[in-house]
């Protein structure tokens, strides 16, 4: 079942083209890495998808809504975590989820509930009562995920969410998007570290707007005949203007 | 509804749990009140002052009796020789000297030609022109006197519209509507658009965008709370005015806070609308403090009276906001003037309201293209 259907997606600024037709198909329950350097439009493109803003031209559907009509259907069938903000510092680890557990409309009386249980997976019900701002960095990012999937959306869009976080958090940080895959979840990444998109099912690669290459990440590694990604992504971005 | 709730508590919990936020929403409309009410005034008391007398009559005595047994001026000295004055406003410890004509009882009674000269320091004219007034209030209030006793010809008396609605001189009068402009201006202008600038700058702004909340509810809930405090505010400062400024609220209670409510309208609207142009907490602030606090304060009338201003600002006063809410409170709470006395402003206000809200939710990105 397809889950994120887009067909010549555009998005133009002006006389500046962000996206230029793009065309692409995510399976549900599939972990979909969205690679480019900056300014190749991933964030743009996303946005297109996640409701905020609205294509120039093409079509496209999001968890079976359409992009130009329904954007207010999409938002309730996503979640969403940007590198940029985690959570917020000032509210208590429980005061955060109750709160986007409540914007996305996850019944009251099953707020509760899902916090304790959410919490005693990760090992975290001590932290309960903790302001966020007193926690490490990946501790942060985690909860920030789980937020994001508190309401169990059918996607949820990452907007690189371990920027800035080290190697082995980073490794703990993929079991739970692994854990969110298989319990049906699709998962649409954006990420520089080219190691995280070996963890992908699949991987697109943006450049100047246009997406150059969609596979797996061993498919892509034959294709262009080399042994890692980051050797893929360098070919390909090699010849972008919009750095 | 319920998730509107939880946004609005959010919302209470940034406030309660910033000290800095907390204090300035809390401890600064009460410090501002009395600090304007008590401390900052054009109120004058126990002025020293200087007598020249070359009559030495009857009428010049109980002219002097009056003004030095008043609360505002105390004597300090006689002056024997005219060129002496100039002399002791240099030595600055005489704030008026009153020069009287010679045979002063004589000519009141006759010629009509009685002088007196009232010399004050013109490098404080705020303060020269209030002293200068206030002993020509006096001098009137006894030529009244003498007016009853003996049945002379009128005089003309000259009163001036301020006192009529502040028989006591009080500064406070003046200064308590103007610090509830500010106050307001700073809760609802200031801090609105700076919380909501906080949220785009933390990236939040982002996040709750993507969210299924409606973006109206989402500007709703952080206007709200802001909303609530800035009425505990204008109570508290009604209140301050009322026990510790023994500012009587002579007008209806109702339409004061109807009018309050107006203004705080506005002033949310203009938060909102500088929120909807900047995506900084610091360019917010500034904004707020340059756009909006410094014209309220300086342009207001609050400080300055706004006829003695150069034209063109008095044509920027036209558009500060504060300008009409300060009158129409004067009007209602120390007048004691009704609904009909203060149409102008609040149609005024109320069209301020209508553009600006319209404005700035036309501003505010829904999406965030």
């Amino acid at each position: 079942m397809k889950v994120i259907e887009t067909d010549k997606l555009t998005k133009k600024f002006g006389s500046f083209t962000a996206v230029d037709s793009i065309s692409m198909e995510v399976e549900k329950g599939e972990i979909f890495g969205f690679l480019g350097a900056n300014g190749a439009g991933k964030t743009t493109a996303m946005r297109m998808l996640c409701g905020l803003s609205t294509p120039t031209s093409g079509k496209g559907t999001v968890a079976g809504f359409d992009i130009n009509k329904n954007p207010e259907d999409i938002k309730k069938n996503i979640g969403y975590m940007s590198q940029k903000f985690a959570l917020y510092e000032d509210l208590k680890v429980w005061e955060n989820l109750r709160l986007f557990g409540g914007i996305y409309g996850v019944p009251q009386k099953e707020i509760e509930p899902r916090i304790d249980k959410l919490l005693t997976t990760l090992g975290f019900m001590d932290e309960k009562n903790t302001m966020v701002k007193a926690l490490p960095l990946g501790w942060k990012q985690k909860l920030s995920f789980s937020a994001s999937i508190f309401h169990e959306p059918k996607i949820v869009f990452l907007d690189e969410p371990t920027g800035g976080v080290d190697p082995a958090t980073r490794r703990q940080f993929w079991e739970l998007i692994y854990d969110a895959s298989d319990r049906g979840i699709t998962v649409f990444v954006t990420t520089h570290y080219m190691d995280e998109a070996e963890y992908c099912d699949r991987v697109s690669i943006m450049v100047d707007g246009k997406i150059e290459a969609l596979d797996s990440p061993k498919n892509l590694k034959s294709t262009f005949n080399v042994e890692s990604m980051d050797e893929v992504f360098f070919q390909l971005a090699r010849g972008a203007k919009n750095e | 509804m319920k998730k509107f709730l939880v946004f609005i508590q959010k919302e209470f919990y940034h406030i309660v749990r910033d000290t800095w936020t907390m204090i300035i929403l809390l401890v600064l409309p009460i410090l501002m009140t009395l600090l304007f009410g008590f401390g900052i005034s054009t109120e004058i008391k126990n002025a020293k002052f200087a007598v020249y007398d070359p009559s030495h009559d009857l009428a010049t005595q109980k002219i002097i009796d009056k003004i030095k047994t008043s609360d505002y001026f105390t004597l300090e000295t006689y002056i024997d020789d005219p060129a002496d004055i100039e002399t002791i406003f240099q030595e600055g410890k005489i704030a008026l000297v009153i020069v009287f004509s010679e045979q002063f009882y004589e000519n009141m009674l006759h010629t009509g030609d009685a002088q007196i000269l009232l010399i004050a320091d013109g490098t404080d004219p705020n303060t020269a022109s209030t002293l200068t007034s206030y002993a020509s209030r006096l001098v009137a209030s006894y030529q009244q006197d003498q007016m009853g006793a003996t049945g002379m010809p009128p005089y003309q008396i000259h009163t001036e519209v301020k006192l009529l609605y502040n028989p006591t001189l009080k500064g406070s009068y003046n200064t308590v509507p103007g610090v509830m402009g500010m106050i307001l201006m700073l809760i609802c202008a200031m801090m609105t658009s700076v919380s909501i600038a906080r949220e785009k700058e933390l990236g939040s702004m982002e996040v709750i965008l993507v969210s299924p909340m409606p973006p109206l509810l989402i500007i709703l809930s952080k206007v709200i709370p802001y909303f609530a405090i800035s009425i505990v505010n204008f109570t508290t400062v009604l209140l301050l005015s009322v026990y510790a400024l023994e500012i009587p609220i002579v007008g209806s209670l109702f339409l004061l806070y109807g009018l309050a409510l107006l203004f705080i309208f506005v002033s949310l609207a203009l938060g909102l609308l500088i929120s909807s142009l900047v995506d900084k907490q610091i360019v917010a602030l500034l904004i707020s403090v340059m756009g909006l606090l410094l014209p309220t304060v300086l342009l207001s009338g609050l400080m300055f009276p706004i006829e003695n201003m150069p034209l063109l600002l008095q044509g920027i006063a036209q558009i500060v906001p504060a300008k009409w809410f300060i009158v129409a409170v004067k009007n209602v709470m120390i007048k004691g003037l009704g609904i009909t006395s203060i149409m102008k402003e609040l149609v005024v206000l109320g069209a301020m309201a209508v553009v600006l809200i319209t404005l700035s939710l036309k501003k505010f990105k829904i999406r965030l293209d």
